[in-house]
């Protein structure tokens, strides 16, 4: 590594596995904690100040569900009164009254919000929760009832890509300020689920044109993010700005990671924060610096000119499709093992149409134990 | 479709102000000035920072482009043309309000 070491930018915090939905693709490990492994709150609020020293200015606060965490309120105004900013990232499912506004006193700046469908049925049936569709509308209203900005966080696949334009009708009648399209990232369960998740390219052609044409017409009224589906790719994405480049993720238990899938990259050991400081583990820890910069780096990565664009892309994704982490991510057009990705999705789609799984019936639901670990 | 927003069209007599979820602060980490904004964090320069300080909800843009253009004793035109430029992407990308 000869690159300069910068402080990181942004946190996200799971504070919790625990969730009332079961998302096919969750993003979550696929060996779920359970409450007893979680931090307390002292040592929350104790790594969140010496986030803040390290130069963090951003932290998420996701889970499975963060609101689960009865301490939510005080973990937002320990944030707060170090002046970071705070985003929750919330199912909006059994989230009590008067909730949203408490943790609006706290400090919170902004909800990003997720819905599983635009339409009541799809969010019901792929969160496995009857009834969540309403309570996330009534979420919605009440983040707005308190004065904070809404993201709507739509994540897309086989079984809801045909609802994109009314995922954007949907957000635009709650008067959210963004909303993210967001093609599943195929790691933890949304790998172990891959078959019956994958969209066909028909259907992400026209999603793309959708999404273009949306964005046109909503300039000025409400920004889309459009996360791309990386197995119809032709470039990486940079993956979280680059491995440990200015991000990084802390899981329930403390264990401090690069990014949310890092720990299925089995060569890597990660520390836990209480056994070492957050900047000694951002500065020192071997997995930090294992994809660091360019160095790390194979052909064709090593001399391409898109490197410090990219970053050689995802890590997790080389791991999981070229069963090396250091190689290039699939994604790209230069890897040498690219076809495969379109060789991935026609089996995902021969699967589902021989056992005729285009209802949800093959879904394995995100649930703690429900799942070994691909290894 | 039912659309119960426009998109804002910058004019000279528009105040704008930041909203809620947009804000200036200063870094001492990096003895820098940030927006911090959702998912997103700025690091504007100079006159970026001039423009968004003076998005006070009672300035207007008039009056932001006639101080600017005193402050750094450049032509009023030109100035205009950055600031209107700079204020329409940022209330197009939801950062300023107008």
């Amino acid at each position: 590594m000869s690159e300069l070491l910068l402080p990181p930018i942004g946190m996200l915090a799971e504070l919790t596995h625990r969730c009332p939905l079961q998302c096919p693709y969750c993003s979550n490990p696929t060996e779920l904690m359970k409450a007893n492994r979680e931090l307390d709150t002292q040592t929350w609020l104790y790594l969140f100040r010496q986030a803040a020293d390290l130069g963090v200015l951003q932290v998420h606060l996701s889970g499975g569900e963060p609101t689960l965490r009865r301490d939510l309120e005080q973990l937002v105004a320990g944030l707060s009164s170090r002046g970071v900013y705070t985003n929750l990232i919330t199912a909006g499912v059994g989230i009590a009254e008067g909730r949203i506004r408490a943790l609006a006193e706290a400090g919170l700046d902004h909800v990003q919000l997720s819905f599983q469908g635009a339409r009541a049925a799809t969010t019901e049936r792929i969160g496995n929760n009857r009834g969540s569709h309403e309570k996330k509308l009534e979420t919605a209203r009440r983040v707005k009832a308190a004065g904070l900005p809404l993201t709507v966080n739509a994540p897309i696949h086989r079984h809801n890509i045909e609802e994109v334009p009314d995922f954007i009708e949907l957000a635009l009648s709650l008067g959210a300020e963004r909303l993210e399209i967001a093609n599943v990232q195929y790691s933890g369960w949304a790998l172990v689920n891959r078959d019956a998740l994958m969209p066909d390219r028909a259907s992400v052609e026209r999603q793309v044109e959708i999404v273009e044409a949306a964005r046109e017409r909503l300039r000025g009224i409400m920004n889309i993010d459009f996360v791309t589906p990386d197995y119809f790719a032709t470039y990486p994405k940079p993956c979280m700005g680059g491995w440990a480049r200015d991000a990084f993720m802390v899981a329930p238990d403390g264990t401090v990671l690069p990014c949310h899938a890092a720990h299925t990259i089995r060569s890597l050991t990660f520390e836990r924060f209480g056994d070492r400081s957050l900047a000694e583990i951002w500065t020192d820890s071997p997995a930090f610096n294992a994809f660091r910069g360019t160095g790390w780096m194979q052909e064709p990565c090593r001399s391409c000119d898109r490197r410090e664009i990219d970053w050689g892309g995802c890590r997790c994704q080389a791991m999981a499709i070229a069963g090396d982490p250091a190689a290039t991510d699939p994604a790209c057009a230069k890897s040498p093992i690219h076809a495969r990705m379109s060789m991935l999705i026609e089996d995902a789609l021969a699967t589902a149409r021989a056992d005729g799984s285009n209802d949800a019936t093959t879904f394995v639901y995100r649930r703690i134990a429900a799942v070994q670990e691909p290894v | 479709m039912t659309l119960t927003r426009e998109r804002r069209i910058v004019s000279s007599q528009a105040t704008p102000s930041l909203p809620r979820h947009v804000r200036i602060q200063f870094d001492p980490v990096r003895q820098a000035w940030s927006v911090l904004s959702p998912e997103k964090v700025f690091w504007p320069n100079d006159i970026s920072l001039d423009i968004l300080r003076r998005c006070n909800g009672s300035t207007t843009i008039g009056t932001l482009i006639s101080d600017l253009a005193a402050e750094y004793d450049a032509p009023e035109e030109d100035v205009a043309g950055d600031v209107t430029a700079f204020l329409q992407e940022w209330s197009d990308n939801l950062l300023v309000k107008l």
